[in-house]
């Protein structure tokens, strides 16, 4: 259906809708994971596909993260296009073979003779009070692996359009989906062929004064320093690499050139984190020579995500970290 | 009982001497030094590797194990690209890119060698999957070692398959040692085909060296599985000859016992049931031998001719 109609969604909805449209268009694409059939997925993504498309294509597998990826692995390199979910990203620990050394590898170490169209889905991020073990942002370790795509949107229609282009893709993509987002609605296209391409960053809000370069949930709270910030007349650029691995330099090397000045940030622990990426790659670029100022980055606390939720909140960038941010590079404090 | 033709007979003799003699000529061709990095040989396991291959209909799919020659031989790899592969060079199968651990041939339904050991169930269950959606009427046979059987991956696998009622067939060659480690020091029962009772698909323990006993087994074993009936687990007792990879010293093991299992020897088997029916004459024997040697020879020649890969191929292929 062609249209230039929009409607007010969920994030959560909006990632069903792409995969229901994506599962319309080609018989190819299957759907497996714990728990995604009856139940509906942990978080109810995939609430109702098993009514639309039975279970031959809304597939529940055993608690088996390794056979899921792995299966997956093998039915994409056969003709099928599997999308496949970790019931939380910390689960990829137990398909990382799979993953790692099969999935993203094979076209490579074969020569180019096959190809892996899958798409991982990984509820990710800390705020839900579940500790430890179900709180993770793990995407450092998948952007460390050449061969795989990983994309993390951070609205409705950015997860529409992500997820569409990720089953789409004849690759291995990893998208990133922050289960604290799940419930936040925006407009989202209904557009059929509506896609955001993978590999690009996009500029979220304009400004001039100071870049900051955030995703996922992170990127709300870089918004709202951002508008706190305009009272005060300091206009901020915001950017979104939505694609994690391989990413989109130019336009964070362009605005860091315009302003100057960089904030880099992500609920991910700081420590070897994609940030420190970032990084690296704008003091190698021409931008260098236009930095003012140190560059920041707002990172996870190097520690596990802890239960208590006063804990829970500061291990994490909050907004105020950004502004405090933005005020140190503008010299204010 | 299943019938084998003179021509099939002919084409399993031809395609275990072109196994062993390849790999005779790339151990060979490592202990001179012309062969980079490692290769894990499986002289002594042709009847497994080649046989289960041979007992496949067109359009069957494989994965393979790392020491996966005989079995690409079996399943119809041409031994010039492999040699080529082997010595890295751009006319291999892989292109120089992935050597003898990777070698595939994907478009024809060999989804690779794996360096993973325990790396295909999972891999294999998908390509099942595949077919059983796609309502081909293919089986995928899945190479593994004994020692793959300790992994997760193989027990998540077999669970899945069984489930889902799968078109797979499971192959172990029980080649009695996981790299150095005997057999009776990392499972405890006696059979590996036990291990298909706990996920209620039929198990079979066969001799790995008896030609006729791991096609029989296999033919029956893909029928069962071609039938939507779900999937099999086989195991073949065999033994490899030589060490694990080409830096094993082989301390953990008595030549005797290498001595014990050579009498035994899968091509000598053979060979002996060929005469014993008088199936070919001596001299056909022979020329079997000899076509399967030189085929070898020519595809070393092959391999050395063929050029490099251009350093600016490193980056292609990475992303499709």
């Amino acid at each position: 259906m062609k249209t230039n109609d929009m409607t007010k969604m969920t994030y959560r909805d909006a990632i069903r809708l792409g995969i229901t449209e994506e599962m319309r268009l080609d018989r190819d694409v299957i759907f497996l994971g714990e728990d995604i059939g009856v139940y509906g997925g942990a978080f109810g993504v995939s609430k109702g596909l098993l009514e639309e498309f039975g279970e031959e294509r809304i597939l529940d597998t055993p608690i088996s993260e390794g056979a899921i990826v792995g299966t997956a692995v093998g039915a994409a390199t056969t003709g099928l296009r599997p999308v496949c979910e970790m019931m939380f990203m910390d689960f990829i620990t137990l398909g990382m073979d799979a993953l790692v050394n099969q999935g993203a590898k094979m076209r490579y170490m074969f020569g180019g003779q096959s190809q892996v169209p899958m798409v991982l889905r990984l509820p990710a991020g800390s705020g839900t009070g579940a500790a430890a073990q179900h709180s993770q942002s793990l995407e450092a370790w998948l952007c460390h692996v050449p061969g795989l795509k990983v994309v993390s949107p951070s609205t409705p229609a950015q997860a529409k359009g992500l997820i569409k282009a990720a089953i789409r893709d004849n690759n291995p993509v990893c998208f990133i989906e922050h289960k604290m987002l799940y419930d936040a609605v925006g407009l989202v296209p209904l557009d059929e062929d509506y896609t955001l391409e993978i590999g690009k960053t996009i500029v979220e809000r304009p400004g001039k004064d100071v870049t900051i370069v955030a995703y996922g949930t992170t990127l709300a709270k870089a918004i709202e320093a951002a508008e706190f910030l305009d009272e005060e007349g300091i206009r901020v650029e915001i950017l979104n690499p939505l694609t994690l691995y391989p990413m989109d330099m130019k336009p964070i090397i362009e605005s860091v050139i315009k302003t100057g000045c960089l904030i880099v940030a992500h609920e991910a622990v700081k420590t070897g984190g994609v940030g420190g990426e970032i990084v690296a790659r704008v003091v190698e670029s021409e931008a260098f020579d236009y930095l003012t100022a140190p560059i920041i980055r707002l990172g996870g606390l190097d520690i596990p995500i802890p239960f208590n939720q006063e804990l829970e909140a500061v291990a994490v960038p909050q907004r105020n970290d950004f502004v405090h941010g933005v005020y140190r590079l503008l010299n204010r404090e | 009982m299943i019938e084998l033709s003179e021509e099939l007979l002919l084409r399993m003799y031809y395609k275990m001497n072109q196994a062993r003699y390849f790999e005779e000529k790339l151990d060979d061709l490592v202990s001179k030094g012309q062969v980079h990095g490692t290769i894990h040989l499986a002289m002594g396991q042709e009847a497994s590797g080649v046989m289960a291959c041979l007992a496949l209909e067109e359009g069957d799919l494989v994965s393979l194990s790392h020491r996966g020659h005989a079995q690409a031989i079996g399943f119809g790899l041409d031994v010039n690209l492999m040699m080529a592969e082997c010595l890295g060079k751009y006319t291999g199968y892989c292109k120089g890119k992935g050597g003898s651990m990777h070698i595939a041939d994907v478009e024809n339904g060999n989804l690779g060698a794996n360096g993973v050991v325990g790396g295909g169930f999972n891999l294999s269950c998908g390509a099942a999957l595949t077919q059983k959606y796609h309502q081909t009427g293919k089986v995928v046979l899945c190479f593994a070692g004994d020692g793959a059987t300790n992994e997760g991956s193989f027990h998540e696998s077999l669970n899945l398959a069984s489930i889902w009622k799968l078109p797979v067939v499971f192959f172990i060659e029980n080649n009695q040692y996981g790299m150095s480690n005997p057999i009776e020091n990392h499972m405890n029962i006696e059979n590996i085909s036990d291990r298909s009772e706990a996920y209620n698909m039929p198990g079979l323990t066969i001799d790995g060296n008896d030609f006729l006993d791991v096609y029989n087994t296999v033919t029956k074993a893909l029928r069962y599985a071609r039938a939507g009936k779900g999937p099999v687990l086989i195991e073949a007792k065999t033994y490899r000859y030589s060490g694990h990879s080409k830096s094993d010293k082989q301390v953990y093991r008595d030549k005797r016992e290498v001595l014990e299992w050579q009498k035994k020897d899968p091509l000598l088997k053979m060979k002996e049931y060929l005469r014993e029916n008088r199936i070919f004459t001596e001299k056909q024997i022979l020329k079997m031998e000899e076509e399967a040697r030189i085929s070898i020879e020519q595809a070393v020649e092959f391999a050395k001719k063929s050029p490099q890969p251009q350093l600016n191929t490193i980056l292609e292929d990475v992303y499709a």
